[in-house]
């Protein structure tokens, strides 16, 4: 049957499962917009601004694992859109972005909304397309698809000129796709994996080191098996946690320049490490120089070049996580060589020394609430059952800290390029995946105004996100290098000029309340949790001077950590 | 050091801006790059010439593979290859200068391709140090405008790209 090419649209969209398209209108996108209207199978989440449609189809995606569908018009809804892209890209995050272009004819001719919307977005996207015929569109999709979901995940852009949309076609979905210039690797080289099991089982001070990589895929079962199996120690970067549990004794919490002194200590003394999706980024070797001075690396990796890219790799695995470890698991069951118990025990002696420094204390009986306090009890009263999304500052960092993930895809947010304003369309997105868990957004005076609009979304599809606001009335981690690194000198890092944020969150139709002392923390947080089906905005008013240790300064090695 | 990376990749709108993005984005050298369609006209060769150490060579060749539209590439200089530049160069040729000029390209082997009053048009391919030589060469000579391809280059033997 002949359909136009908004109606390919929505029925690729069906062929591809997807439930949710978050979204916003514009001229290039009405032909798409009217074929939403006349059907009830792919729902439209209508944002408010198209930032927000692309972070909440991320937080969609990150909390299921499925991708994430954003539709934006052409022009400014692409360059709105663009952060958002962006934000996924640097995470890794499958996500299909669907941006309405000029007609065909008009491309070129500075037309009315026209942006080069593949030129802009061409760095921060796994592949784009511009559709041209809408013959092409089917094809483009399943494409689109394949390529966001497989490999190292990764948005991808459709440019579709809107004459393409009204034009038709007869429409059918191929079943299956190749291309000849993708073909990601899917498993690890047997040798590889043999000669990487004997380091691992000669270690004498091992560190596992793992990251979001196990998380996108969905390594997590695996990971357990592997690490119990080795009873040696392992440490999460911000994108892993949970991952791994963090309540398990072998776990050493976060690592990094705001991770735990016994994470960082037991990276800079151990002897092999074994890094599993994890990049090495730079928040977590440190100075490069001083990363790992004794250790013979090993690296699985799906993305070979994450391998060796900032640091020197022994053992290269490209390869999927789950399917390496996997192997792993299998080799470690076949062998009768076993970890080398004395020499383990030592190791852990020496780690629990460095655990007893106790790196996360924080003054509890503080006057002034104290940021720290507030996750530390809003992990007990619920359980540490939340589905919990951050913006980017202090609070992300406090969050990744006291608020221990016991399961993936719990923790969601901005890593790779720390984006503030990610937290709230993020926790609507994860609401709308996951409309009977608690979602929860931790969130700080200046990062929620960043995409504060969105409250009138959760107010249309009644989302009943709890908004955790830390408002110190500075943007605190600007505020906590200005302190440390530039005497003090708080450059326009100071948000005293704020609305009163619990008449905002009333104006939108929820719940506001305000937080001042230490005392009423828990029964805030139980109130809002009591609120079933609405949202509730808590702003807490916390110590403004408060800093985020333990921290290592810019150009120091993972053992010069700055302590409290 | 010098690497001269060979490229099949889709003869696609974008795909040859993917690859320039690519090494400007990443902060990698190119000193040349040449693109055009093959035989089989749905693929473009592309030859880039580009510099750096082994650790940022082989990021290059890695983040190349990754880009959806490179289908199979080469790095030239790993083995034995031939390289090859052509360049289109006109001088002023009056007076003594027309016979010096026209003994300068037979030696060369190069051809002269145009020819007025005061000027001669010249065709040279080689390697780009020959050309440079001829440059060279040319040094009394007035040198009214230099074309040059960037390097094309394929392995020696039975290897091939495809």
């Amino acid at each position: 049957m002949e359909l136009t090419g908004a109606e390919i649209i929505i029925e690729c969209l069906k062929a591809e499962d997807v439930e949710y398209v978050f979204g916003y209108p514009g001229g290039a996108v009405l032909h798409i917009y009217d074929a939403f209207y006349k059907q009830d199978d792919v729902k439209h989440i209508l944002v408010r601004h198209e930032q927000g449609a692309t972070h909440a189809a991320d937080g969609y995606a990150r909390s299921t694992g499925k991708p994430g569908v954003v539709l934006v018009t052409s022009g400014p809804g692409a360059t709105n859109a663009v952060t958002g892209i962006a934000t996924a890209y640097m995470d890794s995050i499958p996500m299909i972005v669907i941006t309405g272009q000029v007609p065909k004819a008009l491309i070129g001719n500075d037309a009315f909304q026209e942006v080069d919307s593949v030129g802009i977005t061409r760095p921060i996207v796994k592949h784009n397309f511009l559709i041209k015929d809408v013959k092409d569109i089917a094809k483009v999709f399943k494409q689109a698809f394949f390529v966001a979901t497989t490999g190292r995940p990764g948005p991808v852009v459709i440019d579709i000129p809107k004459d393409i949309t009204a034009n038709k076609v007869d429409f059918k979905y191929p079943e299956d796709i190749k291309m000849r210039s993708y073909n990601p690797t899917f498993k690890g080289h047997p040798g590889q994996i043999k000669r990487a099991v004997d380091i691992i089982l000669a270690a004498e001070r091992p560190m596992i080191y793992t990251g979001g990589g196990v998380i996108l895929g969905n390594g997590s079962e695996q990971l357990r098996k592997f690490t119990r199996k080795l009873g040696y120690p392992i440490t999460q970067t911000l994108m892993g946690l949970g991952a791994f549990p963090a309540s398990d004794k072998q776990s050493l919490g976060m690592l990094g320049m705001h991770g735990t002194y016994e994470a960082n200590m037991g990276m800079h003394n151990c002897d092999v490490l074994i890094a599993i999706g994890a990049r090495f980024d730079d928040r977590v070797t440190g100075n490069l120089e001083k990363f790992c001075p004794d250790a013979t690396i090993i690296h699985v990796d799906v993305d070979p070049a994450s391998i060796s890219k900032n640091v020197r790799v022994d053992v290269p695995i490209v390869g999927e996580v789950a399917q390496v470890l996997n192997e792993f698991n299998q080799a470690l069951e076949q062998t009768e060589q076993t970890p080398n118990a004395a020499a383990l025990e030592k190791w852990w002696q020496q780690i629990n020394e460095w655990r007893s420094q106790d790196c996360l204390k924080y003054n509890r009986e503080s006057e002034t609430i104290k940021p720290q306090f507030v996750l530390e009890k809003m992990f007990e009263v619920t359980k540490g059952s939340a589905i919990v999304t951050s913006d980017v500052g202090q609070h992300q960092m406090f969050a990744a800290q006291y608020y221990g993930f016991d399961e993936p895809r719990r923790w969601i947010n901005s890593g790779g390029l720390g984006t503030m304003g990610f937290g709230l369309p993020a926790a609507m997105g994860a609401q709308f995946a996951h409309p009977e868990d608690l979602v929860m957004c931790v969130t700080g005076e200046s990062s929620i105004q960043m995409c504060i609009q969105e409250l009138a979304t959760c107010t249309q599809y009644a989302l009943p996100l709890k908004i955790i606001n830390l408002n110190n009335g500075y943007m605190g981690m600007v505020r906590q290098w200005q302190e440390f690194f530039y005497d003090k000198r708080y450059s326009n890092s100071h948000m005293n000029v704020q609305p009163d944020f619990t008449k905002l969150a009333e104006s939108y139709g929820h719940i506001g309340i305000r937080v001042e002392k230490p005392a009423d923390v828990v029964p805030a947080l139980e109130e809002s949790i009591a609120q079933k089906d609405r949202l509730v905005f808590l702003d807490f008013i916390t110590d403004q001077e408060e800093n985020v240790y333990p921290m290592i300064p810019a150009g120091a090695g993972l053992n010069e950590m700055i302590l409290v | 050091m010098r690497h001269i990376i060979s490229i099949l990749l889709e003869n696609e709108s974008g795909a040859l801006s993917r690859v320039a993005g690519l090494f400007s984005a990443r902060a990698y050298n190119i000193e040349s790059l040449t693109v055009a369609p093959t035989d089989d006209s749905t693929l473009s060769r592309m030859t880039i010439v580009t510099s750096g150490t082994d650790d940022i060579i082989e990021q290059i060749n890695k983040q190349l593979n990754k880009l959806i539209d490179v289908v199979k590439l080469h790095d030239l200089t790993e083995d034995a290859h031939i390289e090859r530049e052509l360049m289109l160069i006109k001088v002023q040729a009056v007076g003594e200068a027309r016979d010096e000029v026209k003994r300068l390209v037979e030696i060369f082997r190069g051809h002269i391709i145009d020819v007025t009053d005061t000027t001669y048009t010249i065709e040279i391919t080689g390697n780009g140090e020959k050309l440079d030589a001829f440059v060279e060469a040319l040094s009394t000579i007035t040198i009214l405008e230099v074309v040059r391809s960037g390097l094309l280059g394929i392995s020696r033997g039975d290897r091939v790209l495809g």
